[in-house]
Order: C-alpha cells, then structure tokens, then sequence
C-alpha cells in the first residue's frame, strides 16, 4: 500500500480507476474521451505489481466523477477494472464495471455496409462473444469485432 | 419431433438460425413439393407474398414469385427501388412497416448486410431473407443442399468444394453454415485474397473437417461436390492480379476429365465465364437443374411459413 500512495498521490476529489489490465491505462482515457487538455490533474501508473492481477495500470482523475455510462465503456477494454469516487479524500462511492452480454449503442459496427450504420432508426448493437480477449459480433450483419476495432471509434 | 406448423411464422433470415433436423424437415417438405409444380395447387390461395428488391435480382425474384403462383396464391412488389419511395430516402424500417399490411409474407434483397435481420425485426409478418448484402443467402443454400440430395442421395460423407470468390460471395457463406450441420469435408479453394471470411470460418471450424487451399487440380479427382462461383473483377485493386488469378478458377470439360464421373458441378448463376459453354453437355452439369430446386424449396418455405401444411 505505501508503495501505491508514493508512485500516486492520493487525491481530494475525482475517479480512481484500479485494476485496468497493464498496457491498457492510456486507452482507458481514450475510450473516456480523455484527452489531457481539459485541465484536470490526470496521473497514470502502468504496469504496477499487483496481487491480483500480477500486473496492472492504475489511473487517476481529478475533480471528474465517472458517469455510469463511462464505466460501462471501460468494461470493453478493462474487465476487470474497479472504480472509486473520491470525495474529501475518502471512497465515497465503489463501483465495478460490468460488460453486458449485449452492448447497445456504445460502439457501432466496424462493418461500413452494415445496415446499423445505414439511416435506420436502430441503435447499434453487439453481442460480446468473449470477454478476454474481447470479441464483439454485430447483432445485424454478424461481423465480428476484437478491441482494437472498439478502440479506433475513440 | 418436428413439426410442420413449427414453422409456421418464422423468418428465414440466415441458415445459421435453423437445426440439422429443421434443414432435413424443409428438404424433404421441397420434394413433395416437386409434383405439385405441373399440378399446381391452391395451397395458398388467398395469400399474398411481398417482394422487395432493393437490389436487382431478376433470378432469385423470380424463383420466389413462380413459387407462390405454383401454389396459388399472388405476389406484389418491386425490384427496382430507384421509381419507390425508397428513392426518396425512406428507411427500410419505414418501408416494412407499410408494405406489411398488404402481405402475408415478405421476401427481402438488399445490398446492405445485416438488412433482413433488421427488416424482420420491424414487420410484423415474416421475412425470408434473399440475399443481405454479402452476408447469406440462406434460400440458395437449401436449394444447394436439395440438388446434392437429389444428385447423390446424401449429404453426408460427401467430399465438398467450394471455389472462387468465398469472401464476398453471399451464397457460399449460407452454403458452407448450411454443410456445417453435416458430416462433409469441405475445401475451400480460392485465391489468397478471396478468401472464406474469418466469421464463418469461426462458425463451422470445429464442426467439420475444413480445407482452404489455392489450387483444386490435386483435389479433383476424390470430390463429390464442386461448387462454382464467380469471381468479380471489382475485387482486385490491381487489373493483372484479376487476369492473372481468373484463368485458374475456371472450369471446361478438359479439367473435368480428371475427375470423376459422378462428380457434380454446381453454380449459383448467373454464370460468366468460369464455367466453359462445353461444360453443359456433360453429365456432370447440375447448374441448370439447380433452378428446379430453388421453386421446390421455396414453395416449401413458403407453404410451411404461411402454415398451409399441417
Ligand atoms: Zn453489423
């Protein structure tokens, strides 16, 4: 625990996403739409020792409370991820990310002559074949999908 | 045990939805369906079927049409979607939901992939996909399977081999789930960049024995089954890779006498030029019969969908 709080500090207020799968923690900011120039105090420690997972990345973000959409998001890339909501320094909120076994409308189809991605009143929708590594197939035309196709649409 | 009226209401939207025994009931309702062609019948007299091409197919429409007039009933529809109000950007979803009331049945052909799931998703009659795009064509595959039946009297432990254009062409992806339900060997020859997409090979690696290879002459002679299909120009970048690839994908009678003699040559037409004309004289010629095979199969699917056979 020492070793945690000296590579990152501990924050007021914000997100503490813990257990993202090593490599990964840059892509979480990315599939969040974190880009690093809005201003927040944003830390990033990346293939830390972990217990649980031998390895893992951690990320930090200040003042930002993640919506649960957000946190749906991260589930496609960081299964096992667990997210904190810091308030005045203390875990005011836990949450798990849970990937469905149906994803609606967080990413489209890769398949550009899919009918989703046509002009039809439908919401994209993909099935999670396999969680790790990820594998997606499009509920309409049956293309199928692994994390790299995801992290390109962000 | 299958039923008949099983079937009633369902939609044929990719041959991946249906069972072994439900591919085996449908097969064996088409052949009773063979007499009825120069009998005719009222089977579904009063029944309307809806035909929307939003792609031009004069074959396949056809087949579905001669099929509901075999059976008495009528057929409305279009097949060029330029002069309907499809033109004017109305969505798929639109266009199902009024065309609906004044069917009991609707057959699809849509250039976009995934179309008919979207299509049965939205009418309330259902829907048999012909053609999405490059994704299926699962009615060309029951008529496949129907004309290897008839031809061979089985499915099973026949040596299989579908040649040409296996990324894009929609009916070898329907044909090749279709075979995954039986105890076939399959080869897949083509050339390296018209390759079995990776989602269908996922599907059915496992379930059968599958062969991807660039070249049928060392294969020739053991198959039961060659299945041709055409491939199109538009699919190499480079025009020399085109003419370079074309001319070892095609089939004359030459090639074929190093084959066997109860070999089958089949097509999904319209055929171009990968099938010689001196091909047609041989014995091994199933192409032409094949159309005879897509009426009984889709009277078939009509009659059982409508649940006009009890
Ligand atoms: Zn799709």
């Amino acid at each position: 625990m020492t070793e945690r709080t000296l590579l990152i500090r501990k924050i007021e207020n914000g997100t503490v996403i813990d257990h993202i799968t090593a490599g990964y923690a840059l892509d979480v900011l990315r599939i969040l739409g974190i880009r690093g120039r809005e201003g927040n105090v944003i830390s990033i420690a990346m293939n830390v020792p972990s217990r649980k997972l031998g390895r893992k990345d951690i990320v930090k973000i200040e003042d930002r409370e993640l919506r649960p959409e957000e946190v749906d998001r991260i589930a496609l890339i960081a299964p096992q991820a667990t997210i904190n909501i810091i308030r005045d320094f203390a875990v005011a909120e836990k949450k798990r990310v849970t990937l469905p076994e149906v994803i609606v409308g967080i990413v489209k189809c890769a398949n550009p002559t899919c009918i989703s991605n046509s002009n039809e009143p439908v919401t994209p929708q993909l099935n999670v074949v396999q969680r790790s590594p990820l594998l997606l197939r499009c509920h309409y035309c049956g293309t199928i999908m692994e994390k790299e196709d995801v992290l390109k649409q962000f | 045990m299958l039923k008949a009226n099983d079937f009633e209401g369902r939609d044929v939207i990719s041959i991946k939805d249906f069972t072994r025994e439900e591919i085996d009931f449908i097969l064996k309702t088409a052949s009773r369906m063979a007499p009825l062609v120069e009998k005719g019948s009222d089977l579904l007299r009063g029944k309307i079927l809806a035909t929307l091409f939003f792609e031009p197919s004069t074959r396949t429409r056809l087949s579905f049409e001669a099929s509901m007039h075999r059976l008495g009933g009528s057929v409305i529809g279009f097949s060029q979607p330029g002069v309907s109000s499809v033109a004017k950007g109305e969505s798929l979803a639109d266009t199902v939901r009024v065309v609906e009331n004044y069917a009991d049945v609707i057959v699809i052909r849509h250039p976009l992939e995934g179309a008919a799931r979207l299509a049965a998703e939205f009418a309330q009659v259902p829907v048999i996909n012909a053609g999405s795009g490059s994704e299926e064509h699962p009615t060309q595959a029951l008529l496949d399977l129907h004309t290897i039946l008839e031809a061979k009297g089985r499915i099973d432990g026949l040596k299989i081999a579908l040649l040409g254009d296996l990324r894009y062409g929609r009916t070898v992806h329907s044909l090749a789930y279709a075979l995954s339900n039986y105890d076939v060997e399959l080869f897949l020859v083509s050339p390296p960049q018209l390759r079995m997409k990776r989602e269908v090979l996922k599907d059915i690696k496992g379930k059968i024995q599958v062969v991807e290879m660039d070249d049928l002459t060392p294969l020739l002679q053991d198959l039961d089954v060659l299945y041709v299909t055409r491939i199109q120009k538009e699919r190499f970048p480079d025009p020399l890779e085109y003419e370079k690839v074309k001319g070892s994908y095609r089939i004359d009678k030459k090639l074929l006498e190093s084959g066997r003699e109860d070999l089958i040559v089949m097509h999904p037409l319209p055929r171009i030029t990968e099938i010689a004309p001196d091909v047609d004289e041989t014995p091994q010629a199933w192409y032409f019969k094949e159309v005879r095979h897509g009426l009984y199969v889709r009277m078939a699917l009509l009659a059982l969908i409508l649940g006009a056979i009890k």
